[in-house]
């Protein structure tokens, strides 16, 4: 009998979600135009930028570090001038992200094995762009270096160092920005469905309904449980294919044990999404209980910048985010086929949560009922 | 004419009045433009951080030679490693498997014989690709630091000066705190929470309820209807932004260089293509739902990823920067950030004013049109 009546309310939720023009907007267009957009703009290399260079040496040495700064695939543009004001309002405007000077002595310190002098100007207001300008610049310098005269003596003793990179050797950003998406927006979806799913009964008065009808509390909780992790686990595989056959990303372990981990992670993540629509009386507050808990729930994840770098404190607080641990599982399982046991490791705490959040969500239901 | 004159100005404040009203009893309105500003700027100021301040290492030492040693201790001298030896390196690859550290150094067997018989030694850079940005970090200062203590070893043993030396200067934000850039940054974030979102939001509620069109009814005109909710909503804007600007001040320490004149001047000119699109979202959908929706995707994402926030945008494909160029916090952003950091470049701010401007008038033309369809 629970099951018939409990089947009933899930399909109908699914009619309602499916039926509503409104509500099928929000489950397949922002979801995939966030993928795309997301997948090619959110990366922290640094591609294509301008440079500018004032040269005030006259000899071989200056031209030829200039037109290895030419040569460079990673400028865009590479502006000459021989005006430090000229220089000083590039920086300004932001017209280019770092300057090289040249100083008058350059070549004939190099000729006559005294230490040369360099100096990069780079744009502070963009940090972490201007070190990896740096990064460039300075390997620019060290192959110049290691061409002048002095250079060539050291050469014989030059140590240098040689770089492997593990689980992504071209350390391509989408690599890591993809299978984070995979997750994230599997939790925008499954956050704003249950968050409005009741409080949107609520405001057309459909709720009362639902409540005088045979359906036990516990059932319309369950029914409402249901179909946003169903719909989670469609945008989840969804996610995956895109992943392995439009951005090439190698998925090396194991699906099955991914998708298990995906169930505990929907199951919290609808925990807090159901808190919330018990709390929300309309759905312009669910709206925005949605997104009060998504922003830092994304921020705070190490979706885009590590935990590691966060203040010890604020660490503390992201270990209530279901987002931290499916993040370590999705970026594991598709690129370093993590053993077992770390994905165990992971899942619990977020089986902890739901078995936490799910109750209390409950809990608050009822309380507001009576 | 002068009575009519007064007329219209009392009605406009009557309307602003009641406006005002509005925003100050609506919890949603408290929230987005009080509570969602502070949150954001917490998690910018605090929990969002690029700077790659120390990293763990695995340093392995494959021979143990005074050579090695000393190598090893100029990486545990390093402010950008916090290192732990070993003397074999699968003592750290599951350690690199489940992101505990960030790299491995491997100094290699026969580094010192290669060394002394000028084979072309190498250290070896182990890094997690899994995580680019930090990957990139520790190749980077994992080769400084064997450059360094090279130049250093060829100077102790005068072999010959170091032919060329490269100096840093990081202008504006020589800390390099990546805070500085991400809280100026975060603040145009949420001046697009409040014209974006929030107006369009209770706009929409208006339609949804239908006092729109009752107070069509009333000898208001379209444009002082329009008027009276865009006064208090770009007030409750620029007192967003105060807000935000104080704390980034006060709390987080973010310099200030530049004038209140510039920064006023800014954000005024940011609000209007901000205000205007939520007036134009509002009178599209007439639903409150749809309205937050459209709000979020056109509003408050590309600000956040599409204007050089915190992505560089010639790193983009050329498509993507091209839909860039349409959105309005990429010209305010850059100006925002030399506001605190670089202090008054009049030149640079006049031009995001104008384009600013222009955008702002296109979005209001439209939406007025598109309001006043609505009401015939």
């Amino acid at each position: 009998m629970g099951l018939t009546r409990l089947l009933a309310l899930v399909r109908k939720e699914f009619l309602a979600l499916f039926r509503d023009p409104k509500s099928r907007m929000i489950l397949i267009m922002p979801p995939l135009i966030q993928l795309v957009v997301f997948s090619y703009a959110a990366t922290l290399e640094v591609r294509n930028v301008d440079v500018m260079v004032l040269n005030r040496d006259s000899g071989h040495w200056g031209a030829e570090l200039t037109s290895r700064i030419e040569a460079s695939p990673q400028f865009h543009l590479v502006q000459r001038t021989d005006d430090p004001a000229e220089l000083r309002e590039a920086i300004d405007r932001e017209w280019v992200i770092a300057a090289v000077e040249i100083g008058a002595d350059f070549s004939r310190d190099i000729e006559s094995g005294v230490t040369a002098e360099m100096a990069v100007i780079l744009d502070g207001r963009r940090s972490n762009a201007s070190q990896i300008v740096s990064g460039y610049i300075s390997s620019i310098a060290a192959g110049l270096a290691a061409d002048t005269p002095a250079g060539q003596r050291l050469a014989t003793v030059r140590v240098g160092t040689v770089a492997r990179n593990w689980f992504n050797p071209n350390l391509e950003f989408k690599w890591f920005m993809v299978p984070g998406l995979v997750a994230s927006i599997a939790m925008l979806v499954g956050l704003l469905v249950t968050s409005l799913s009741i409080a949107r009964e609520r405001e057309l008065g459909t709720f009362d309904q639902l409540m005088v009808s045979p359906l036990r509390t516990h059932e319309i909780l369950i029914g409402k449980v249901i179909p946003p992790i169903l719909i989670g686990f469609l945008h989840i595989t969804l996610f995956i294919l895109a992943a392995v056959w439009i951005f090439g990303i190698p998925l090396r372990g194991s699906v099955i044990a991914l998708y298990a981990a995906a169930f505990f992670y929907l199951v919290s993540l609808v925990g807090f999404g159901l808190f919330i629509s018990a709390l929300a009386a309309t759905q312009q507050q669910a709206i925005l209980g949605a997104f009060l808990f998504l922003v830092p729930a994304m921020l705070l994840s190490g979706f885009a910048t590590p935990i590691a770098n966060m203040p010890g404190w604020l660490q503390v607080l992201t270990y209530v985010n279901p987002l931290r641990y499916f993040l370590v599982i999705v970026r594991g399982v598709f690129l370093k086929d993590i053993p077992l046991a770390e994905i165990i490791a992971e899942t619990a705490p977020m089986a902890v949560i739901a078995a936490i959040t799910l109750p209390a969500a409950g809990w608050l239901f009822r309380s507001r009922l009576e | 004419m002068t009575t009519l004159r007064r007329g219209r100005v009392r009605r406009l404040t009557a309307l602003i009045r009641k406006e005002s009203f509005q925003i100050i009893r609506d919890p949603s309105s408290i929230l987005i433009a009080l509570v969602l500003p502070l949150i954001l700027l917490f998690l910018f100021g605090y929990g969002v951080s690029l700077d790659t301040s120390r990293t763990n290492v695995g340093l392995v030492l494959e021979e143990t030679t005074p050579v090695t040693l000393e190598l090893a201790a100029s990486f545990q001298n390093s402010r950008y490693f916090d290192v732990t030896v070993g003397h074999d390196r699968r003592e750290f690859a599951e350690d690199l498997v489940q992101s505990r550290i960030g790299g491995i150094l491997v100094i290699p067997n026969g580094f010192t014989a290669d060394l002394t018989a000028a084979r072309h030694p190498a250290v070896q850079v182990i890094v997690d690709g899994a995580d680019p940005n930090t990957a990139n970090f520790v190749q980077n200062y994992a080769a400084g630091t064997v450059s360094t203590w090279e130049a250093q070893r060829a100077a102790e043993r005068a072999l010959t000066a170091t032919p060329l030396l490269v100096q840093q200067r990081f202008w504006f934000n020589p800390e390099l705190k990546s805070r500085n850039f991400l809280v100026p940054g975060s603040i145009a974030i949420v001046m697009t929470l409040v014209g974006t979102l929030l107006t369009s939001m209770v706009i929409a509620r208006e339609w949804e309820r239908g006092t729109m069109e009752a107070m069509m009814a009333t000898p208001v005109t379209a444009w002082e209807l329009l008027a009276g909710k865009i006064v208090p909503y770009f007030l409750l804007g620029l007192a967003s932004m105060s807000l935000c600007v104080g704390l980034a001040v006060f709390l987080f320490g973010v310099p200030f260089r530049g004038s209140i004149l510039a920064l006023y001047a800014l954000s005024a000119a940011f609000l209007m293509p901000s205000l205007g699109q939520g007036l134009l979202i509002s009178a599209v959908t007439k639903n409150q739902f749809l309205a937050s929706q459209l709000a979020l995707l056109s509003g408050f994402l590309p600000s956040f990823l599409l204007s050089g926030f915190i992505f560089e945008i010639n790193s983009m494909p050329l498509v993507i920067q091209y839909v860039s160029m349409i959105v309005p916090a990429r010209y305010l952003i850059p100006s925002l950030q030399s506001v605190f950091l670089a202090g008054d470049i009049w030149p640079m701010f006049l031009r995001s004013i104008l384009v600013l401007l222009g955008f702002g008038l296109v979005l209001f033309a439209v939406a007025i049109r598109k309001t006043a369809k609505r009401i015939t």
